[in-house]
């Protein structure tokens, strides 16, 4: 080095290394070259750079960053990618769209594609409610049974899912309300009635007022054998399937101060493709009715009490 | 240390053995990085975005926004989301850098333990709220989300509604004089339906005035954290159909 001790260049024998010029107690410091390995690829970033700076956005100028020759940014890489997505799908829910959902199982494999496409939606916009796995948990109904409110059948699911239960947003929701009998039965009159209605699965005892009570209040929308109607949603009482639960004291307070549970309606939120699907998915579950002779109804399942 | 001779050092060699040089260099480097990077976002049109509806947080939801942060909900659930198909597609649309303008301290986070919640606001209804705050398990029974039910049950306090207004209008946050003057009514009035909410509305746009949390007799805790989350991502009109074709087109980003 220019000001090395001696004033000439020393070379460390052993190594053919320069001697840097310091010098501890006789350890002396050599200039050891950086490794030409990492010299190259500190050159080889320094030319990445260089390409990355034209070829995408870098620096910034009065108003805005460069552009970049190739014009990329996040968000157009994102709308093509969601074009691509969407285009891919495009062909399936044409056919989808364009079939009527009744007909839907007689296509085997576009009603696999329906209830996969309806297993994506559902579990983004479902499973906070209905569950992961669709089991529902109590005042949200399971949708994986044969017990259905307002009805279980491809149309009457797709019908609910459309216009929700008991939704302020369609005025076709899906509507009923039981009254309330708390302020009107004495409590030995809600426990006699509670007892006939348990009589139905042999798990109370009915008795003369129960009976009574039950004929003169229930059996419009409950029928005589518990048996429910759909048609004013009401749940099946001869069941196990309870939605707001089936021990004694549930069901006096279902009778007392009945729960009115709401389901969104999704029409103005999902496009009738997904809705379909969904139907179809939630159909798929394992208590799917085939499709029913014309009248009835609808959906939502779960069943629940009184 | 080495004997040296008063031979001066050159280049980089005088650099290395001169601690005063060597510090000068360092930091007009570093500030050559350091301006590069952060003055443009003052300046650049798309760093300081303009969108319309943002408007800041009532008092209520401010609040509820402060109980957000006390129960630490930013260590498990961010409030962005990014340009992704996979993010869009659960989410909604990604997050604009001005939809955060009045978050003081912002909450994005990089911590997904539970959903991102940018955009939850409107998504679930007021009970679903209450219910899985007060027992996330009964809705979500693989959540290991912790149970907040004493927010139901706890009064909401706030010590200084003016105050809290103030202080954030200092740091940029455009309350107005009557936001300040009307902060204590405000908060009760926003969720309680026995409270006239006077003009709070209008100041507020998009507001939402109601019982957040099924007990209308008493502003809760509980109420301040419904409210904030129901407004979440619902004050810009991101999903018109323009206003996505022109961010995708915008380039220099």
């Amino acid at each position: 080095m220019a000001n090395d001790p001696h004033n000439e260049t020393r070379v460390d024998q052993p190594t053919g290394t320069e001697f840097v010029g310091h010098e501890w107690d006789g350890i002396e410091e050599l200039n050891t070259p950086l490794p030409r390995w990492w010299l190259w690829t500190f050159y080889a970033t320094i030319v990445w750079a260089v390409v990355y700076v034209v070829l995408y956005p870098a620096w910034p100028l009065v108003n805005n960053a460069t552009q970049g020759v190739l014009g990329w940014t996040s968000r157009g890489q994102l709308a093509e990618e969601i074009s691509t997505a969407d285009m891919a799908r495009q062909g399936v829910r044409d056919q989808i769209a364009a079939i009527d959902i009744v007909k839907l199982p007689a296509n085997p494999e576009l009603m696999q594609r329906a209830v996969a496409g309806g297993a994506a939606a559902f579990k983004v916009n479902c499973v906070q409610c209905h569950g992961a796995g669709a089991a529902g948990s109590p005042g949200y109904p399971n949708l994986n049974d044969d017990d259905w409110i307002w009805g279980g059948d491809l149309e009457a699911i797709e019908f609910t899912l459309q216009h929700g239960i008991r939704w302020e947003g369609s005025a076709q929701t899906r509507f009923s309300l039981m009254p309330g009998f708390g302020e009107v039965f004495s409590d030995g009159q809600i426990n006699a009635l509670a007892g006939h209605v348990l009589s139905f699965t042999d798990r109370g005892q009915s008795s003369a007022t129960g009976a009574e009570l039950y004929d003169i209040n229930c059996v419009a929308c409950h029928q005589a054998n518990g048996s429910g109607n759909r048609t004013f949603g009401a749940p099946a009482l001869n069941d196990a399937i309870w939605l707001y639960g089936s021990s004694e004291a549930e069901v006096r307070q279902q009778i007392a101060v009945p729960n009115h549970g709401v389901m969104p309606g999704w029409k103005d939120r999902l496009d009738p493709v997904t809705i379909k699907m969904l139907a179809a998915y939630v159909h798929s579950l394992g208590g799917g009715e085939t499709l029913p002779a014309p009248e009835v109804a609808v959906l939502e399942e779960g069943n629940g009490q009184p | 240390m080495s004997t040296e001779p008063n031979t001066p050092a050159k280049g980089h060699a005088r650099l290395e053995r001169n601690i005063t040089l060597m510090a000068l260099g360092t930091l007009v480097t570093v500030a050559i990085g350091g301006l590069v990077q952060i003055t443009p976002l003052f300046y650049l049109d798309n760093t300081i975005e303009q969108v319309e509806g943002m408007r800041p947080y009532t008092p209520l939801e401010q609040a509820g926004r402060d109980i957000y942060i006390r129960e630490g909900c930013y260590t498990c659930h961010s409030q962005m989301i990014r340009p992704f198909r996979d993010e869009v597609e659960r989410y909604g649309p990604y997050s604009l850098a001005a939809e955060s303008m009045f978050d003081h301290p912002f909450q994005w986070g990089s911590k997904r333990t539970g959903p991102d919640l940018a955009r939850v606001g409107g998504r679930y209804s007021d009970a679903w709220h209450v219910q899985h705050l007060i027992d996330p398990q009964s809705v979500v029974p693989q959540s290991i989300m912790p149970q907040y039910s004493f927010l139901a049950e706890t009064q909401l306090k706030v010590a200084d509604p003016a105050g809290m207004l103030t202080a954030l209008s200092r740091v940029g946050v455009p309350y107005t004089d009557r936001d300040i003057e009307m902060a204590a009514t405000d908060i009760v009035a926003q969720a309680d339906p026995d409270v006239r909410p006077e003009d709070l509305t209008e100041r507020y746009p998009k507001a939402q005035v109601r019982d957040f949390d099924g007990d209308p007799g008493r502003v809760t805790e509980m109420d301040a954290l419904v409210a904030y989350l129901q407004m979440l991502g619902t004050l810009v009109d991101v999903n018109s159909a323009a206003a996505q074709q022109e961010l995708a087109q915008e380039v220099g980003r």
